[in-house]
């Protein structure tokens, strides 16, 4: 088991900085996620620690070693692909035993490994069938269990689950993150959905052209948004952001309550919410609207649970309230996040 | 208005026509079905009917003869001696496209500076009639003025005293190993750029994540080839041998351009020596019987490419 690091890790394509600069320390036995939206930079740096490209400036660091020069079999990594990279011409059982060949392990001892693998990812009884007579959940296990038998350092992850389909991911997410558990290697995991993300995460990274701009665990990250690219990008429907004459103000859609039926002691503060639509979906309602903000009106959203029933109709004004302490601020020019300010 | 309308309804009905399947399908295959009827078919008809008569230039009746005249051919040692040739030149030169192919494709699939001249050089000797090629080839191995025994003259490698010998040329046609060597140069120099441009075609058809993967998983350059990359393209690899194959097992413009057949039928072919028999010799009942021994091989190699090529697309 190691920890991967990267110091000012640079990888430009041309005039496109992929990658721009990371600094990034996972920690033992993590599960890291790197979440961010497609052409974030994210895939580039998880193949720059993988060894399959090369950086343009910047360290990565392998248990505390240098590794950029290293070939990616000398790495200590295992990778699992997109598209699992199975290899079409050979049966389960010689994909992952290609690995341990690649290493010159005896046949014996990689019979033993290959079944050890297979035994801890439930897919016995597929070794001797090939990938295409495989469904999308099974490739990827036999993936996981081609990484697995080198029992690598580092096990690093490009969106695993994207090619399942919405109900298979759900329990697959359940089974990799409980996997990763049991066997405890440190992870680093690519995706650019958030469920995912949140739901898997010890802590995630948050990118965005090629840079890092956030790193916590799911709560931080939802919480506290380090800025406006964070907190619009995590959330469904993400953070509103009204303009104020020099800062823009933040909150959740759930926080954004009517006045009426929230039963809040703390300290609040009420917007006049104009409704323009009202949207049903099953356990919660969005609220469409408009509230007051520094350039006319601002829109907001609210997410109201289905348990309440506060009757609200479109073209209608209400008192919203939410809780102080609710509220985020950030720089107008900047993004970033700054002190709370007098409203 | 009316008239517009009618000129229009009928366009579509035009329309209709072209677009029915049953109807355009055989009218567009009819021109590829005569050619091969009157090109291909004809003539093999009147190959079996030659072979078993007697005819020739200066007796040109279909006498019926039987297996005599095939029996005559087979029992010729010159026709002994094209069979084994045909075979050799063609698997010689055939191996050494593929691996020498397999090579060029590996050297192309990689970046670097000036791929693009490397590339039409290798792809030059496609694109040059073959008889012209050969003529070249000709020159290239003349007994005399060889640009090659200069060089070698030069290095001090041919010549008085010198490790190829004292004579101041060698001779590439004009010596039986040398002659059969020469002819498997230019064959495989001839084949080369097709097998090299499909096997390129092949290789880049192998997903980048399959590459990354063998990298991670610690292959050495020799396994991931081994057991990676030549057994993911062998369908097309097989593809453009077979067809590599068929050029060469039929060609006899090399032959005829280079050698003859010569030194003493040393390099005869089966093309070849049925053309000197049938054509220049003008017994055509033996020239016919003799191509005929082309069509088994053949026909077992158009059934393997059609085959491979159902399993390319698979893949």
């Amino acid at each position: 088991m190691a920890i991967v690091e990267t110091r000012g890790l640079r990888k430009h394509f041309g005039d496109v900085a992929a990658v721009d600069g990371v600094d990034l320390a996972s920690k033992e036995g993590e599960f890291l996620v790197l979440l961010g939206p497609s052409g974030c930079g994210k895939t580039t740096l998880l193949r720059l620690i993988a060894g399959l490209e090369q950086p343009t400036a910047g360290e990565i660091l392998i248990g505390g070693q240098v590794v950029n020069g290293l070939p990616p079999r000398a790495r200590k990594i295992a990778m699992v692909f997109q598209s699992y990279a199975l290899y079409p011409h050979m049966t389960v059982f010689n994909n992952i035993a290609f690995p341990l060949k690649a290493q010159g392990m005896s046949p014996e001892e990689r019979k033993k490994k290959v079944e050890w693998a297979a035994s801890l990812l439930g897919i016995n009884r597929l070794l001797h069938r090939f990938p295409r007579q495989l469904s999308g959940g099974e490739r990827q296990r036999v993936a996981l269990a081609r990484a697995l038998v080198r029992e690598p350092s580092i096990f690093l992850l490009d969106e695993p689950l994207s090619n399942l389909d919405a109900q298979l991911r759900a329990s697959a997410r359940d089974e990799l993150q409980q996997f990763q558990r049991r066997i405890g290697t440190t992870t680093v995991y690519v995706t650019h959905d958030q469920v995912e993300a949140m739901g898997m995460g010890d802590r995630i990274s948050v990118m965005y052209q090629g840079k890092v701009r956030q790193i916590g665990t799911p709560q931080e990250i939802y919480h506290e948004p380090a800025d406006t690219f964070v907190a619009t990008f995590l959330g469904s429907p993400p953070m509103n952001l009204v303009e104020r004459k020099d800062y823009l103000l933040g909150f959740r859609p759930e926080h954004f309550l009517p006045k009426d039926i929230a039963s809040v002691q703390d300290k609040t503060v009420t917007f006049q919410f104009r409704v323009t639509r009202v949207e049903y979906l099953g356990a919660d309602r969005l609220i469409y609207g408009v509230v007051a903000g520094a350039n006319g009106e601002s829109k907001a959203i609210s997410r109201l649970s289905a348990t309440l029933t506060f009757p609200i109709e479109p073209g209608k004004g209400y008192d919203f309230l939410i809780r102080s302490q609710d509220l985020k601020f950030f720089d107008k020019a900047t993004g970033l996040r700054t002190g709370p300010k007098l409203l | 208005m009316e008239a517009m309308a009618y000129r229009a309804s009928t366009r579509t009905r035009i329309g209709y026509i072209l677009d029915r399947e049953t109807w355009l399908g055989p009218v567009m295959l009819f021109p590829a079905v005569l050619y091969i009827l009157v090109l291909v078919g004809l003539p093999f008809l009147l190959a079996i009917l030659y072979s078993l008569s007697d005819i020739t230039v200066g007796d040109p009746s279909l006498d019926f003869v039987g297996l005599q005249t095939i029996q005559e051919v087979v029992e010729n040692p010159v026709f002994q001696k094209s069979l084994r040739n045909t075979f050799v030149f063609t698997l010689v030169s055939q191996a050494l496209v593929l691996v020498l192919g397999k090579i060029l494709a590996l050297a192309l699939s990689t970046e670097f500076r000036g791929k693009w001249i490397f590339r039409f050089l290798i792809l030059l000797p496609w694109t040059t009639p073959i008889a012209l090629a050969t003529i070249s080839w000709l020159w290239m191995l003349d007994s005399v003025f060889s640009p090659i025994d200069w060089m070698l003259r030069a290095m001090n490698l041919l010549g008085p005293g010198a490790p190829l010998g004292p004579a101041k040329n060698l001779y590439w046609l004009g010596k039986p190993e040398l002659a059969f060597f020469s002819v498997i140069l230019v064959h495989t120099w001839r084949m080369l750029p097709l097998a090299t441009v499909i096997m390129v075609a092949g290789l880049t058809s192998i997903p980048q994540d399959i590459k990354d993967a063998v990298a991670v998983d610690g292959a050495s350059f020799w396994r991931a080839l081994f057991e990676i990359t030549i057994p993911l393209m062998l369908p097309i690899m097989a593809v453009a041998t077979l067809f590599g194959v068929i050029f060469t097992f039929t060609d006899m413009i090399v032959i005829y351009v280079l050698t003859r057949g010569g030194p003493i039928d040393t390099t005869q072919v089966l093309s070849t020596w049925a053309f000197f028999k049938g054509i220049e010799g003008g017994n055509l009942a033996q020239g016919a019987a003799t191509a005929l021994f082309l069509f088994p091989v053949l026909l077992g190699v158009a059934v393997l490419i059609l085959r491979f090529a159902r399993r390319a697309e698979v893949a």
